[in-house]
């Protein structure tokens, strides 16, 4: 198993930390994972990416050209990033904001509208584990146990009592996601 | 086993340093490496085993107080990057010429000058060849993982006192930021006082009536004295160019064609072999992981298997001048790179492959 994937979007939606939580998922199951952040003018510019790679065998290049699923959240990262998926691969978006919608027919595309999900579950905070549920849903790459256990390492203890609120927002993620193209 | 923790590199060489032992660290920040002074305010090692830690004015300073440190036998040592290291290369040609022990990290971003926060691996004729003046030499580590990161300042430490010697870790933005999994060693507690005089008797821990002051200087007027000065810094460095060259080798056995990378660019070119053996290239990689010394030999003895390298780096092309160095003509040795921060991914690799060796 191989997975390789690229969250894209703006500082403050959570990017890094979603994939974070996707890699010590990951961890969880005793896979071998990197996670490679964009830390240089773009994110200063406002834009912010990380690219994950999961797998069982040791990772060679945390750097890729191409991914097997991009998780999209801002119009630049789709003008960057779109062409990138592999064929056969899978892209996901949060529609807001979004003026140019993905034109690729060898792709799966799925759309989830996270920010609108969460400002209704009263969190805005949740939007990343919306996002990280869709993904889950198309590709459970991990299981929900792994990812539990994924965000008690990576949330510090004060902010424990929050895990079972990301844990509803994982599902809302799984029961919202919408399939847009399917190969 | 230990548990694995997801961490920086930056993070992973706090972690290092607090649990092989380190006595002190001194340093200023600089992108991208400022989460090692971060991580260890955090953790806070003065309170559990006295480690000092402290941020100084300049990077000049945070070198000289290295020397300082150094001069009485402790494990002290600092981290920057590039631009932060020139203001630092003074200082590391006195600690070379006093032979003191200490790392130094640099995790290097692209220059020339201020350049940018990107990842560069434009600093490996100044690590390796000089960057401060006469005719000294550091011991070169070049760590390709977060793992590494983690267990090259213990290496670096046990290396620097073995030989009396400053050693790099010379790093890069890439594996600096990027997390991965790091197993951490067991823990070691700092040297005693009694343990640092019976293992460093050159170190200024105070003169007793048994013996002669120590002195710790890189000076010596007299020419005929620095002259010995140099030959005994030479014979060292030969000996260290013997017995401490480390590297590592991917799919190498039965290669035609070898890529040679050192840290970040290392593990891009492992994924470029994996994609030129699926399209039917027996391609190798050599990974040197001491700079210097550089594994020249190890070059050299491969030679008969192979009908050309390809050397990869993020430069103009500095460590390419040490493989060819080694290769002396032999067989062709192409070079590719990227400069400015800019990474070269794994299909950019094979096709310059493809360009030089397949067209």
């Amino acid at each position: 198993m191989k997975e390789e994937l690229i969250i894209a979007g703006f500082g403050g939606q959570g990017v890094l930390s979603m994939g974070k939580i996707l890699a010590y998922s990951g961890i969880m199951q005793d896979k071998e994972v990197t996670w490679m952040p964009s830390y240089g003018p773009e994110m200063r510019g406002g834009t912010a990416n990380v690219t994950v790679i999961l797998s069982d065998k040791k990772i060679g290049s945390p750097i890729l050209a191409k991914y097997d699923t991009a998780i999209i959240l801002n119009q630049q990262s789709m003008d960057k990033f779109e062409n990138s998926v592999k064929p056969g691969g899978l892209l996901i978006y949060d529609p807001n904001g979004i003026t140019r919608h993905p034109q690729r027919k060898d792709i799966n595309i799925c759309s989830i509208d996270a920010a609108e999900e969460s400002a209704r579950m009263g969190n805005l905070k949740a939007f990343n584990m919306i996002v990280l549920g869709a993904f889950l849903k198309k590709k459970p790459v991990v299981s929900m146990e792994s990812v539990v256990a994924g965000l008690k390492k990576s949330l510090p203890e004060r902010h424990h009592h929050l895990i079972p609120m990301n844990e509803d927002a994982i599902h809302v993620g799984m029961d919202k996601v919408v399939d847009i193209n399917v190969l | 086993m230990a548990e694995k923790i997801l961490m920086k590199g930056n993070e992973a060489i706090a972690y290092g340093a607090i649990r092989c032992g380190a006595d002190g660290y001194f340093g200023y920040p600089i992108t991208p490496q400022s989460e090692v002074m971060e991580t260890l305010m955090e953790q806070k090692p003065w309170e559990t085993t006295g480690m000092v830690v402290l941020q100084a004015e300049s990077e000049t300073s945070s070198i000289n107080m290295v020397y300082g440190g150094a001069s009485t036998g402790k494990k002290v040592m600092t981290s920057s990057s590039s631009l932060g290291i020139s203001l630092m290369a003074e200082g590391l040609s006195y600690l070379a010429g006093a032979e003191l022990p200490c790392v130094v990290v640099n995790v290097m971003r692209g220059g020339p000058g201020l350049g940018t926060i990107q990842p560069s691996q434009a600093d490996y004729f100044q690590a390796v060849k000089g960057g401060g003046h006469g005719d000294y030499k550091m011991i070169v580590l070049a760590p390709a993982s977060a793992q590494d990161m983690y267990d090259y300042v213990g290496l670096g430490f046990d290396l620097a006192f073995k030989y009396r010697i400053p050693a790099m870790i010379l790093s890069d933005g890439v594996i600096g930021q990027m997390m991965e999994k790091v197993e951490m060693g067991e823990m070691k507690p700092r040297r005693t006082a009694e343990q640092v005089k019976a293992e460093c008797p050159w170190a200024l821990t105070g003169k007793t009536p048994e013996r002669d002051r120590n002195l710790i200087t890189s000076l010596a007027l007299d020419p005929n004295v620095q002259e010995r000065v140099n030959i005994k810094l030479q014979a060292k460095y030969k000996e260290i160019q013997e017995n401490e060259v480390r590297y590592a080798t991917y799919l190498a056995e039965d290669a035609e064609y070898l890529f040679v990378a050192y840290g970040s660019m290392s593990r891009i070119c492992e994924a470029a072999v994996d994609q030129a053996r699926e399209a039917g290239y027996k391609v190798g990689l050599l990974r040197p992981i001491t700079l210097f010394p550089f594994p020249e030999k190890q070059i050299k003895d491969m030679i008969p298997q192979l009908k050309g390298i390809l050397t990869v780096e993020m430069s103009a092309g500095q460590m390419v001048e040490d493989v060819r160095l080694a290769v002396e003509g032999r067989i062709p040795v192409e070079f590719y790179g990227r400069m400015g921060g800019i990474i070269p991914s794994p299909d950019e690799v094979l096709d310059a492959f493809v360009k030089f060796f397949k067209k």
